[in-house]
């Protein structure tokens, strides 16, 4: 257990003349939740498609949960999962029907129980039977992370994971996940644009600007290194380039 | 759970997927009999009427109907495979799937089990109809109407899962590929006619073509009542070409995808 969740190293994407990602350095420790954030463009989508195998990455490697992600990775795909509310799942199946399938891609022998137990875990039992496609965007978002949590995962990689949810579903969403990795140890990659939500979730923070990582730490310290009061203060500085670090840091 | 348990738990689970869709939608259901019994009923008419005027047809009155039902199991083998792929594309969830444990031929032997399934679905309804309206049955064909069927089957879904890849690779504006393209092979596979009736610079590529030696053998069983064993291994071998070349272009062009990045991006 002592091997980094996910330890990428030169991690490189390039598409033709434009770097989208360009070799980074990236580990999630084990039992953690990781922060990765960047404005748009800034490579996290890139980067967590490579860490998926969903995208063959130009250069670099990538073990995760101790095996190498670009050889083997039938071997780990089983042990993780991932949501992104820029993907969607089949709109004329319903919930109960798309997370079933999922349940059984994933192996699970009695499938129907899990269905039922991840269901209520999050919230979503009393519309199983409703079609995804006429849930609302919350009510997706929630169907997403059910999906994401079907086999268990010992990672999970989240892109957005509040999306479209209002503030009292978001904040039960974070305290189900930090509940999540500290019952199971799993290790939670989540790529965000809420601040207060990686403040509140995350041990540590990846900064990423134009394809490459600008800064990283727990969040508190990145906050004292920028000599800011909140990290989207921190963000911002990185992001429009005006930041002052402490020179004592 | 041992790796071919597993294997065979997530094509059952793609197949369920694909069974979900139908079963949630009566008239994609109606859909897949509306067209063939349509087709049966109007060369059916047809047929009635040439009996009349050509001793021919009179010897084989089922050459027609028999042809139009085969070729439909060749378009359905097609359209089943390629629409189960649009309906990904369309519902943006193959990077879903592709995150999953879900390997690529897996995916392709759930979609051909799929595909059988719509086949049947749409073939045997009209099928059973031509009995009590034409006095025909095409299950008399007995055995070889089965080796027929899995031949054309198995040449629709080639060129189904070749044509996926097409969309793979230029997005859902090739779409139409998926539902035109099986018609180039309609003409050279003399589905009505004798191969012979081709000019002849085009026999041999006719000949290239799994189907045409299936209807040349369905017109020696229904004209001469003589299984023509020659031509169904010669189906069966070009069968297996087609199928590792459509499968093998697939399979390229996902690595290109995946590559590209453009798993993420598919969709409407």
């Amino acid at each position: 257990m002592s091997e980094a969740a996910i330890r990428a190293r030169g991690l490189t994407k390039r598409y033709g003349d434009i770097l989208a990602v360009d070799a980074i350095d990236l580990d999630v420790p084990r039992g953690e939740i990781v922060g990765l954030l960047g404005g748009n463009g800034a490579g996290k989508t890139t980067t967590i498609a490579m860490l998926l195998g969903l995208l063959i990455p130009s250069a670099g490697t990538i073990t995760v949960l101790g095996e190498d992600m670009l050889r083997h990775r039938y071997r780990v795909l089983g042990r993780m999962n991932f949501s992104s509310p820029y993907i969607d799942l089949p709109k004329r199946l319903t919930v109960r029907e798309n997370l079933t399938v999922y349940a059984e891609l994933y192996g699970l022998r009695n499938s129907r129980v899990q269905v039922e137990h991840v269901a209520g875990e999050i919230g979503i039992a009393d519309f199983l039977g409703r079609r995804t496609g006429e849930l609302s965007s919350g009510q997706r978002t929630r169907v997403a992370l059910a999906k994401s949590l079907i086999n268990a995962p010992e990672l999970l990689l989240l892109d957005e994971p509040t999306a479209s949810l209002d503030p009292d579903t978001a904040d039960w969403v974070r305290h189900y996940l930090l509940g999540y990795a500290k019952g199971t140890g799993a290790s939670i990659l989540v790529a965000s644009h809420n601040m207060l939500e990686v403040e509140r979730l995350c041990s540590q923070t990846i900064m990423m600007k134009q394809g490459r990582i600008v800064d990283r730490g727990p969040p508190a310290a990145l906050i004292a290194r920028y000599g800011r009061q909140t990290l989207e203060e921190v963000f911002l500085d990185i992001a429009r380039g005006t930041a002052k670090l402490d020179a004592a840091q | 759970m041992t790796e071919v348990e597993l294997s065979a738990r997530r094509i059952t689970a793609m197949v369920k997927r694909y069974l979900y869709l139908l079963r949630g939608s009566l008239p994609r259901l109606v859909d897949l009999a509306y067209w063939p019994t349509v087709q049966m009923l109007m060369w059916g008419l047809l047929t009635q009427f040439l009996i009349t005027k050509s001793s021919f047809i009179a010897q084989a009155a089922g050459l027609l109907i028999s042809g139009v039902l085969l070729w439909d199991v060749m378009f359905r083998g097609n359209i089943g495979i390629a629409l189960s792929f649009l309906e990904e594309m369309w519902s943006r969830n193959l990077a879903q799937l592709f995150a999953s444990p879900l390997r690529a031929w897996e995916w392709g032997v759930s979609l051909f089990a799929v595909a059988m399934v719509r086949t049947l679905i749409g073939m045997v309804p009209a099928a059973l109809l031509a009995i009590p309206l034409y006095h025909f049955s095409i299950f008399d064909m007995g055995w070889a109407l089965i080796a027929f069927f899995f031949n054309l089957l198995v040449f629709g879904s080639a060129i189904g899962i070749a044509m996926s890849g097409m969309v793979l690779r230029w997005g859902l504006g090739a779409e139409s590929l998926c539902w035109a393209g099986i018609f180039l092979i309609a003409p050279l596979s003399g589905v009505y006619y004798p191969i012979s009736v081709l000019p002849g610079w085009l026999q041999p590529i006719a000949l290239a073509l799994p189907s045409s030696h299936v209807f040349e053998g369905m017109r020696a069983v229904l004209i001469d009542g003589v299984m023509r064993w020659d031509h169904l291994w010669m189906s069966v071998a070009l069968n297996a070409v087609y199928l590792f070349v459509g499968f093998g272009l697939f399979l390229l062009i996902f690595r290109d995808a995946r590559s590209r990045g453009t798993l993420l991006q598919m969709g409407e």
